[in-house]
């Protein structure tokens, strides 16, 4: 009763994925990200500084290959403390960034605005403004400033397809593999890039500060530490199963401790499977059934270099 | 330059310490006469909001000019027909004695039955299944015991139920209004007249009821677990439509693991720690899928979003179902291994090759809790039962295996049981010569093939 009820809530689901597939004009299988970075920039003003007036800063967003950011955010707006003038400071265009001088760190609340295809709903980010260095007894040098970036991506997870239309080839933007059979209407032709103002950063003043964040290191550290636990899931798993099999040998066949054997077995096989221990859990589901010959069991133990 | 202002203290004191101040000499100085101030404390300092006892009522004693005395005189009370005399005593002022009717007989309510007349009744009431006279007998117990239709179905002469004679009765009565009635308009808003007694229908609900109040409580929990299964499918249901890419798998997941959590439900023998824990093994798996898929799903909701945050949710899904304490251990698991809590690159495949590893150290740091329990028990297991066996010292062997586990594992216990053992051995072979010469045969059996 209970399977035919499942399986045709499969079917009815089945139905509705393909219903949605016809019906609705958002992709569900693409997934558009932009890569950005977004911190701060402080320089010490040195003789020039005066109470107030210690530093002078720059908070920005810009594109985490320095490309134009433009094509997807329409305006930021940056949220400085109360004690500045005209705290909601909101620029238009492309580079997202404000230079302002003060003395004091606090929170940056910015909101990033997108254009009206890509998203009505605008996104939040946090950045703490830091003037001072980490090292407190370090010479603080007007020539070299405080840089703190944090590297992040904008998920757009159902883009529509006039946005993916409009920035299927531009740079900043990251874009899968489009499904098989999915076309794009062709990109608009954009207005001639050299009459509007730059909004890329590679040849920002700045760009020099700027931090370069690479996933390879991230991901050999990862890597590597998947396989340590790995390995160790080997070794418990082993050790799992000779138990279960030193209670066999033990207990015989149908008294107390077989419960607790075959339950090992069942929690033994139900972990995830790795390449590596596919042999062990086929072998410790299979010792379910074969219980009743505590015989064989011998043989397996053997088979699988398990020392009794 | 202010100090104030560079502190950013505000410039005015707080008003409300002033305030504070006047508060409690108020309330020391009200304090209510007639009742002490503690008694008065224990309501709260609050009057209470009906007047409970007039103080100045509890010491008031008669005024001395009248004279009260007590008599034993008869009286007749106006709810009796029969014009008994019976005795009471009573408080006479001043050599009068009261006047009135017994004070208890304005309780004595009866219901207006309706009386109908012969000619009434031929024209008007007749019924295939009534005679006159059960009508008429119905009607003057109805007087009699003032509509309590359970008395009078007992009272009654023929078995009828108690809905039959509810029914004849109000079918009676409304039949009644209706003809005496000048015209059918007066009497439509008579609750008779608008809603009808149905007697099938009190059948049904009055089964209903016997029905509902008589479950065993076996019945009860097969209810509820049906109920909770139902809700579950429900769940699942809702979803595998909000991620439907995702249904497929998810779906076929369920299937195995909903027929494997009911028949543990379904298994009425009491529940072993086998069933426990292979449905507890289970349930997480089918847990951490559904909350997977319900965190999928409720990002695509949100439109735009940050990578960070959408790891963040991911990883509180996949540890909803472990403890703050579990939750921890991974997380100092992570930097021992060299890897930062939160990736400083979180590109797509960095954070998702990040939850994967959060989930596999789930699962090492559960499997390893596992066998902690598992050696516990086989200690004390093999304390009870363990003879002699060949290869003891390949016991020793196994031990140096598991040290390959980083976690400190209880091997306090293990060993000193091993430590026994091997101090038991030779006393034991001579105290149960029987043992040994049962285990033989099992031995040489696997030896044999």
């Amino acid at each position: 009763m209970r399977h035919w009820f499942v399986s045709f809530i499969t079917f009815f689901v089945l139905l509705l994925y393909g219903l949605a597939q016809i019906l609705n004009k958002k992709l569900k299988d693409v997934e558009i990200s932009i890569p950005i970075v977004y911190g701060n920039i402080a320089f010490w003003l040195g003789k020039k500084a005066n109470e107030y007036q210690s530093h002078k800063w720059t908070v920005y967003v810009r594109g985490a290959t320095n490309e134009d950011l433009g094509v997807v955010i329409k305006r930021a707006v940056f949220q400085l403390h109360s004690s500045f003038n005209n705290p909601t400071r909101v620029i238009e265009a492309p580079p997202f960034e404000l230079s302002e001088s003060g003395w004091g760190e606090f929170e940056i609340a910015i909101t990033l605005y997108f254009h009206n295809d890509v998203c009505d709903k605008p996104l939040n980010l946090y950045h703490h403004l830091k003037l001072y260095p980490e090292d407190e007894s370090g010479f603080v040098s007007i020539k070299k400033p405080v840089v703190v970036e944090s590297y992040d991506e904008i998920v757009f997870p159902e883009p529509s397809e006039g946005f993916l239309a409009r920035i299927q080839s531009h740079p900043s933007v990251n874009l899968p593999r489009l499904p098989a059979g999915f076309t794009l209407p062709p990109p608009v032709p954009v207005e001639d890039s050299s009459k509007r103002r730059r909004g890329d950063t590679k040849d920002h003043p700045l760009a020099q500060w700027f931090m370069n964040f690479s996933e390879a290191d991230e991901l050999l550290q990862l890597a590597a530490a998947r396989q340590q636990v790995s390995g160790l899931l080997w070794m418990n798993k082993k050790t799992l199963v000779a138990i279960f099999v030193k209670y066999h040998l033990l207990c015989g066949l149908f008294n107390i401790g077989f419960d607790a054997c075959s339950t090992l077995a069942w929690s033994a096989s139900s972990y995830s499977k790795t390449p590596t221990t596919d042999k062990l859990d086929r072998w410790a589901e299979s010792t379910v059934e074969i219980s009743l010959r505590p015989v064989n069991a011998l043989l397996l133990m053997q088979s699988f270099e398990i020392s009794t | 330059m202010d100090a104030k202002d560079i502190l950013g203290l505000p410039k005015t004191p707080l008003p409300l310490a002033q305030e504070k101040k006047s508060q409690p000499k108020k309330d020391s100085q009200r304090k209510p006469d007639g009742i002490s101030r503690e008694v008065y404390a224990l309501t709260g300092g609050l009057a209470p909001l009906m007047p409970s006892i007039d103080v100045s009522q509890l010491k008031r004693r008669p005024p001395s000019d009248e004279k009260i005395t007590w008599q034993w005189l008869p009286f007749t009370s106006s709810a009796r027909k029969d014009n008994l005399q019976l005795y009471h005593w009573v408080r006479v002022v001043n050599g009068v004695p009261p006047t009135g009717d017994y004070s208890f007989a304005k309780y004595n309510k009866s219901v207006d039955v309706v009386k109908y007349t012969e000619e009434e009744y031929e024209k008007y009431l007749t019924d295939p299944m009534w005679t006159k006279e059960e009508t008429d007998q119905l009607f003057d117990l109805c007087e009699r015991f003032d509509l309590r239709f359970v008395v009078i179905a007992d009272r009654f002469t023929s078995s009828r139920s108690v809905e039959e004679l509810k029914d004849r009765y109000y079918n009676v009565s409304r039949a009644m209004l209706i003809a005496r009635a000048p015209s059918p308009g007066d009497v439509s808003g008579h609750p008779l007249v608008k809603e009808p007694y149905n007697s099938s229908q009190e059948t049904e609900r009055k089964r209903a009821l016997s029905m509902v109040l008589s479950q065993t409580k076996h019945q009860e929990r097969k209810d509820t677990q049906v109920l909770a299964e139902a809700k579950r499918i429900a769940e699942s249901r809702m979803t595998a439509l909000g991620t439907e890419e995702s249904a497929l798998p998810v779906a076929s997941n369920f299937d195995p693991d909903i027929a494997e959590v009911a028949v543990n439900l379904d298994d009425t023998a009491s529940p072993s720690s086998n069933a426990q824990l292979a449905s507890a093994s289970v349930a997480p798996s089918t847990s951490a899928m559904a909350d997977n898929a319900s965190t999928l799903a409720s990002l695509r909701m949100l439109r735009v979003y940050m990578r960070t945050y959408g790891l963040e949710q991911m990883v509180q899904a996949a540890s909803s179902s472990a403890g703050l304490r579990t939750i921890k251990r991974v997380e100092q698991t992570l930097q021992d291994l060299g890897v930062s809590l939160k990736p400083k690159v979180p590109t797509k495949a960095v954070c998702s090759e990040h939850l994967e590893l959060r989930k596999e150290i789930l699962t090492l740091l559960n499997l390893q809790k596992q066998l902690q329990y598992k050696e516990a028990e086989g200690s004390s297991f093999r304390d009870g039962s363990y003879t002699d066996m060949p290869g003891s010292p390949k016991w020793s062997q196994r031990d140096q295996d598991r040290t390959f586990i980083p976690d400190s594992m209880s091997f306090g216990g293990e060993r000193v049981g091993r430590r026994d053992q091997k101090r038991k051995g030779p006393g034991r072979v001579s105290e149960n010569p029987s043992s040994p010469a049962h285990k033989r045969p099992r031995k040489l059996k696997a030896s044999d093939l």
